[in-house]
């Protein structure tokens, strides 16, 4: 395989290996922070620094790791790391914090971080591990904030708390689809946007795990 | 050089990042403390500013300083006697902190503790709104046990000490989407204009569930249990009656009342 470049790790996955689209990682947090954007943009930032710095703390010591207690030594990084951002945002950004409540602690078992960190941070070095974390923070980023901006859109008729469409309500127009604050529908919206992907990127699509044997007059054919 | 996979090279690995990590760790909380506990003072004033109808939930912070200073007051009041004291600074006594000091609280025995706290301070914080020296509403600490966690909240009740403004619950870690929508906009909005006491002045306020009749007699002192959080409901229940009965705020109540506010 070839060395990657900064620009490749960067930037793959934000469409073409996207963490949540293609490698379906990190759906829990997704449906549950999308309910508006604020706490969408704010769980992005959470991740993306904790995935770049776990990949570059990971990547520098990766070559003094026994392999039998690798898997441990990455938690510990990243678990003091989500606390050390836990703690920040409950110090700058007490009122978020209270409303993301156990989904920043949650990044600690959020599969997109230990998934980067086993399997590049371990392999490549530290500069390119960092970039890698960057950009797979954007990746998940920008799935978030695509949830975020159609849920709280169509589901209050805001964005970030200002009013965009005028709620039937209080005379405007709009009657909001309240379905859309509920976390089942970013589970729908995820569902589409993969569609969308894989139509738009045929190579995202896998070939199918087997093959149904059509059955003529109730005998299979092979 | 030692082998990278023996046994003393992974025990000195482990122990070097644990080291490092906690290092780490413990210099953020430390480092953030004094931020932290400013953010929760403020949230507090902000919860006690939004149950007493007078400020919006999202008011900035110096917004909340500055309404707070300007319309709240803080009284310490003696819980068995129901007297104001002087002793403490009301704005600086943590009724949280005295109720695990053995001098400045006591043990409840297990058929008092309702609220399920263990120890109740002998000294609390109220809180009042007043318009030209008279009282308009009356703002008191209320705290128990739902179910995972303890809630603190506040109530506050018109001059009349029986009409409830509002209430709220600032901190709790009860379960999100059941439990937890004690914090709900739509159910605190049921509270405001429920009273609490019976004509003897007997804390009736319940919680009931299946929903409340409208057409019964008893509409005024009931409030519709939260769906699917049964313990937290029970928990609210037991810990207005705890706080509003003779262990409470009984006493100090009966004093008001007796005055004449």
């Amino acid at each position: 395989m070839a060395k990657p470049t900064i620009k490749e790790v960067l930037l793959n996955p934000i469409f073409n290996n996207n963490p949540i689209g293609l490698q379906i990682l990190g759906i829990c947090s997704a449906l549950a922070v999308t309910s508006n954007l604020k706490t969408a943009l704010v769980m992005s930032v959470a991740l993306t620094l904790v995935t770049a710095f776990s990949n570059l703390f990971i990547s520098m010591i990766r070559k003094q790791i026994p392999s039998s207690i690798r898997m441990i030594v990455q938690m510990v990084i990243i678990a003091s790391l989500v606390i050390v951002v836990d703690q920040i945002l409950r110090a700058y950004a007490f009122g978020l914090a209270k409303q993301l409540s156990v989904f920043v602690g949650l990044i600690i078992t959020n599969c997109i971080v230990m998934g980067r960190a086993e399997a590049f941070a371990m392999q490549n070095p530290p500069m390119l591990s960092f970039m890698d974390g960057i950009g797979n923070g954007l990746g998940y980023s920008v799935m978030l904030i695509v949830l975020g901006v159609i849920r709280e859109l169509f589901g209050a008729g805001k964005l970030l708390g200002f009013e965009v469409l005028a709620l039937a309500k209080d005379g405007g127009w709009y009657v909001p689809n309240g379905m859309l604050l509920l976390p089942p529908s970013a589970f729908f919206l995820i569902g589409l946007i993969i569609w969308g992907l894989r139509t738009w990127k045929k190579n995202q699509n896998e070939a199918p795990a087997f093959t149904l044997a059509p059955q003529v007059a109730n005998q299979e054919v092979h | 050089m030692s082998n990278k996979e023996s046994t003393s090279r992974t025990l000195v690995v482990a122990l070097a990042v644990s080291l490092v990590s906690s290092v780490f760790v413990a210099g953020a909380a430390v480092s953030l403390k004094p931020i932290q506990i400013e953010n929760r003072q403020l949230d507090k004033q902000r919860s006690i500013l939004a149950i007493a109808g007078l400020g919006e939930a999202q008011l900035s912070g110096a917004a909340v300083k500055k309404l707070f200073g300007e319309r709240i007051s803080a009284k310490v009041v003696d819980l068995s006697s129901g007297d104001y004291v002087d002793q403490f600074d009301a704005a600086s006594f943590d009724p949280l902190k005295a109720s695990r000091d053995p001098k400045l609280s006591e043990e409840l025995a297990g058929s008092d503790d309702i609220a399920l706290i263990k120890r109740r301070e002998r000294y609390t914080t109220v809180y009042t709104v007043e318009q030209d020296g008279k009282l308009e509403s009356l703002i008191l600490p209320i705290r128990g046990y739902g179910l995972w966690s303890t809630l603190h909240g506040f109530i506050a009740v018109k001059a009349d000490l029986n009409t409830v403004v509002g209430l709220g619950f600032y901190q709790h870690a009860e379960t999100p989407g059941l439990g937890g929508e004690v914090d709900n906009p739509k159910w605190k909005g049921i509270w405001p204009g429920k009273q609490l006491f019976d004509d003897a002045g007997k804390p009736v306020i319940r919680i009931v569930k299946g929903g409340v009749d409208p057409a019964s007699a008893s509409a005024v002192h009931q409030v519709d249990a939260l769906a699917g959080a049964t313990l937290t409901s029970n928990g609210v229940d037991r810990l207005l009656q705890f706080w509003l009965g003779e262990q409470g705020f009984g006493p100090y109540l009966a004093k008001l009342r007796a005055q004449g506010v």
